[in-house]
C-alpha cells in the first residue's frame, strides 16, 4: 500500500492546489475556534467546506475536518453543530481531542468516521485501544513524544490506523498539554486555538538589535541583520543560571523525509504534514515531493535526494523524538 | 472548603520526601495526592517509602490517593499505570491511559493534567466514576462555575489548582538533561539539585518559567487568595496546595485560618511575600487577561 499524503489546507485554493498536486487527503477546519489552527484569514466557512469536499471527491482525494480544540463550558452547541455540519458537508472523517466530543460524536454521528486528534496526546497502545473501543476511532495521529521504534511497537498492538507528523512546524511539548502561550497571553491552543498569537507579538528595533516580544516576554534578540524567527514560546532564547540558549527547541522545524521508510516499516498508515497556514504554493511543493517520495518507495526505487531543502528557507530541520536523542 | 495536597512536582531524595509527608500527617489538610507525576525514572529512588507515607496520612484522618504520570509512553510506565488500578487506594488520573486499566465503575479522581473543559468531558468521566475532579488550571473562573454546577448534579467534588507553580506543559524531552548536554535517558538526574525547579528567565532577566525535568511550569506561584469568596460561591469544594520544599506547613496553616475566615482576603499573599520577597503570585487564568496577571498588590 502506498503510505497516504495528508496535506494541510488553510484556504480552498490551497485545497485544490494540494488536490491538484497529489495529496491522497487534505485536512481542513472551520474559521471558527473549534480548530486548532484559528487564525485571521484561515480556514473554511460552511460553502467553502461543502464545495472544497465536493472537489476532493471528484478528484479522488478525501477531506478530514479537524475540529481538535476542547469545547468550552456552556458553548458546547458550537462544537457539536461543527460536527453535524462537517458530516453535512460530506467530511470523511473528523479528527476530535476532547473526550466530550469523541462520546457526543459517537453516539450522535455513528456513520461519521472519527480521528483521534495529536491534541488528545495519546502517546501508548493502551489508551489508543481505549478511544477506539470507547468511541469508535479509526485513526489516531501520534503525539511528537515517540521514536520510530515506539511507534513500530504501538503499531503491533492495535488495529488501529497511526498518522505521524512528517514536516512543517514542531510542537516540543506534547500537544493538547501545554498551556505556556494562554500564560503568557491568555490565548491557548487547547481553549483558543492558537500558539503565541501574533496579536501578542511585538518587533521592537533599537541600537541594531531586534527584540521579539510575546505578552511582553522577550523570546528573541537579535542583530538588526540576522533573521528573526517567528517568537514562539518554547523556541524562544532564554537564561538558566549562567547559561543562555535554546532550551526547550532551537527554531527548528520537523524534517523527516529520510524517515519515510522505516516509518512505513514500522506500520504507519499516513504520513502528516503541518501547516495550514501555510501558501498555497507551499502546499502543493511539499505535497509533491512527499508524493514522489511515497510512490518512489511503493515502487521499490530510491527516495529523491534532499527534496525538501529549498522550502526550509534555510531554516534548520530536525527529526525530533523520531530518534531518541532528541529526548 | 477543604484543602488537598497535590502529588510533589519535582524529584526530592527520599529522607526529604519521607519527612515531608511526615509532617504533612500534622498539617490542616483534608486530602493527599502522592506519588509520581512527572517523571518514571525518579520514582525508584523513593517508591518503598510511599505505603507507610499512605499509612501514615490515613492513620492522621487524612483521604489518600495516588497519582499516575502525566505522560505514559514506555512499557515500564504502561505496567506502573496498570498496577496503579489495584493498589487499595483511590487512584488519580493524570493520564487517561489509567482507564485503560481501570474496571469500569471502580471510583477514581481527576487531577490537573487531564482536560476536563466541558460538561460533556466532565459526564463522561462521572459516568466511567470519577468521584472528584481538579481542574486543568488553564480555565477561567466562568468555565469553572459552570463545570462545578454540572459536577454537583453528578456528585462529583470540584477542586480548584489553589497555590504554587502552575504546570503548563509536559514534554518527551528532558530540559534538565539538555541544559546539560545530555539525553533523557542518559540523564543522571540532573534535576535532583533544583528542589522547585530552576528558573528560566527571558534575556532580559525576567524571570518568566521554571524548568523541572520533561515539566515545564510557571515562574509565579498560583495564590487563590483573592479567588476563595468567588471559587466558595461557584460551587468549588477544594482548593489544591501544591508541594514546595520551603514553608509548606506555614502555606497549609494560612489557607486553612484564609478558608476558616480567622484571617481576611489579601492576608495570605502578604504573609507570603513579606515571608519571600522574591516570590511572584498569580492568579491571572481565574481572572486575568493571561495566566501570569496578579489581583493582589505588587511583591514590597
Amino acid at each position: 500500500m502506498v503510505m497516504e499524503i495528508v496535506c494541510p489546507a488553510g484556504t480552498p485554493a490551497a485545497l485544490r492546489a494540494a488536490v491538484k498536486a497529489g495529496a491522497h487527503t487534505v485536512y481542513c477546519g472551520f474559521n471558527d475556534e473549534t480548530n486548532a489552527r484559528n487564525f485571521p484569514g484561515l480556514n473554511f466557512d460552511r460553502a467553502e467546506m461543502r464545495d472544497g469536499i465536493t472537489f476532493a471527491h471528484q478528484h479522488g482525494a478525501k477531506v478530514l475536518v479537524a475540529i481538535n480544540t476542547f469545547p468550552r463550558a456552556g458553548d458546547e452547541a458550537i462544537w457539536h453543530r461543527a460536527v453535524h455540519d462537517a458530516e453535512a458537508c460530506g467530511a470523511d472523517a473528523v479528527i476530535l481531542a476532547d473526550p466530550g466530543l469523541l462520546d457526543y460524536t459517537a453516539r450522535n454521528h455513528t456513520g461519521l468516521r472519527r480521528h483521534l486528534s495529536v491534541q488528545a496526546a495519546a502517546a501508548n497502545a493502551d489508551i489508543i485501544n481505549f478511544y477506539a473501543e470507547n468511541f469508535g476511532v479509526k485513526r489516531v495521529v501520534l503525539p511528537r513524544v515517540l521514536s520510530v521504534p515506539e511507534i513500530a511497537a504501538i503499531n503491533s498492538e492495535t488495529e488501529v490506523e497511526t498518522e505521524v507528523f512528517v514536516f512543517g512546524g514542531l510542537c516540543v511539548m506534547a500537544e493538547g498539554r501545554c498551556s505556556l502561550s494562554s500564560y503568557a497571553t491568555g490565548l491557548s491552543p487547547n481553549m483558543n486555538g492558537v500558539c503565541s498569537p501574533a496579536s501578542h507579538v511585538d518587533y521592537r528595533q533599537d541600537a541594531g538589535v531586534l527584540d521579539a516580544r510575546l505578552g511582553g516576554y522577550l523570546i528573541h534578540r537579535v542583530n538588526k541583520d540576522e533573521p528573526a524567527p517567528y517568537p514562539t514560546l518554547c523556541k524562544g532564547c532564554f537564561s538558566v543560571g549562567d547559561k543562555t540558549g535554546h532550551l526547550f527547541e532551537d527554531p527548528v522545524s520537523l524534517n523527516a523525509e529520510k524517515l519515510i521508510p522505516q516509518l512505513q516499516k514500522a506500520g504507519v498508515t499516513a504520513l502528516k504534514i503541518e501547516g495550514r497556514q501555510r501558501s498555497k504554493s507551499y502546499v502543493a511543493q511539499v505535497v509533491r515531493n512527499f508524493r514522489a517520495a511515497v510512490d518512489a518507495l511503493d515502487a521499490g526505487r530510491p527516495l529523491p535526494e534532499g527534496m525538501l531543502a529549498r522550502l526550509s528557507e534555510g531554516q534548520a530541520m530536525t527529526t525530533g523524538a523520531y530518534k531518541k536523542t532528541w529526548r | 472548603m477543604e484543602l488537598t495536597i497535590g502529588p510533589n512536582q519535582f524529584f526530592w531524595s527520599a529522607d526529604i520526601w519521607s519527612g515531608f509527608y511526615d509532617d504533612l500527617a500534622r498539617a490542616p489538610v483534608d486530602r493527599v495526592v502522592i506519588g509520581e507525576l512527572v517523571c518514571s525514572k525518579r520514582l525508584p529512588f523513593y517508591q518503598d517509602r510511599i505505603p507507610e507515607a499512605i499509612s501514615k496520612l490515613a492513620a492522621a484522618g487524612k483521604e489518600v490517593a495516588l497519582t499516575s504520570l502525566a505522560l505514559v509512553t514506555l512499557k515500564r510506565e504502561r505496567k506502573l499505570t496498570a498496577e496503579l488500578a489495584d493498589m487499595g487506594v483511590m487512584a488519580e488520573i493524570n493520564d487517561l491511559t489509567v482507564l485503560a486499566y481501570l474496571p469500569e465503575g471502580q471510583d477514581f479522581s481527576v487531577g490537573p493534567l487531564v482536560n476536563v473543559y466541558n460538561e460533556g468531558t466532565l459526564r463522561w468521566l462521572a459516568s466511567r466514576g470519577a468521584r472528584r475532579i481538579c481542574l486543568s488550571p488553564e480555565l477561567p473562573i466562568a468555565s469553572v462555575a459552570r463545570l462545578a454546577t454540572a459536577a454537583e448534579e453528578l456528585g462529583v467534588a470540584v477542586e480548584v489548582w489553589g497555590h504554587g507553580r502552575l504546570p503548563l506543559a509536559i514534554s518527551g524531552r528532558c530540559y534538565h538533561a539538555r541544559l546539560h548536554g545530555r539525553s533523557k535517558d542518559n540523564c543522571q538526574f540532573a534535576c535532583e539539585d533544583d528542589p522547585d525547579g530552576l528558573e528560566v528567565l527571558t534575556q532580559d532577566g525576567k524571570p518568566f518559567m521554571t524548568m523541572n525535568g520533561v515539566q515545564t511550569l510557571s515562574d509565579s506561584y498560583a495564590c487563590t487568595d483573592h479567588q476563595i469568596e468567588t471559587l466558595r460561591s461557584a460551587g468549588v469544594s477544594a482548593l489544591r496546595l501544591s508541594p514546595q520544599s520551603n514553608g509548606f506547613m506555614r502555606l497549609c496553616e494560612l489557607y486553612r485560618q484564609r478558608l476558616d475566615g480567622s484571617i481576611g482576603k489579601g492576608k495570605l499573599a502578604e504573609e507570603i511575600q513579606t515571608s519571600n520577597p522574591a516570590t511572584r503570585l498569580s492568579d491571572g487564568f481565574l481572572t486575568g487577561t493571561s495566566g501570569v496577571d496578579w489581583s493582589g498588590a505588587a511583591n514590597p
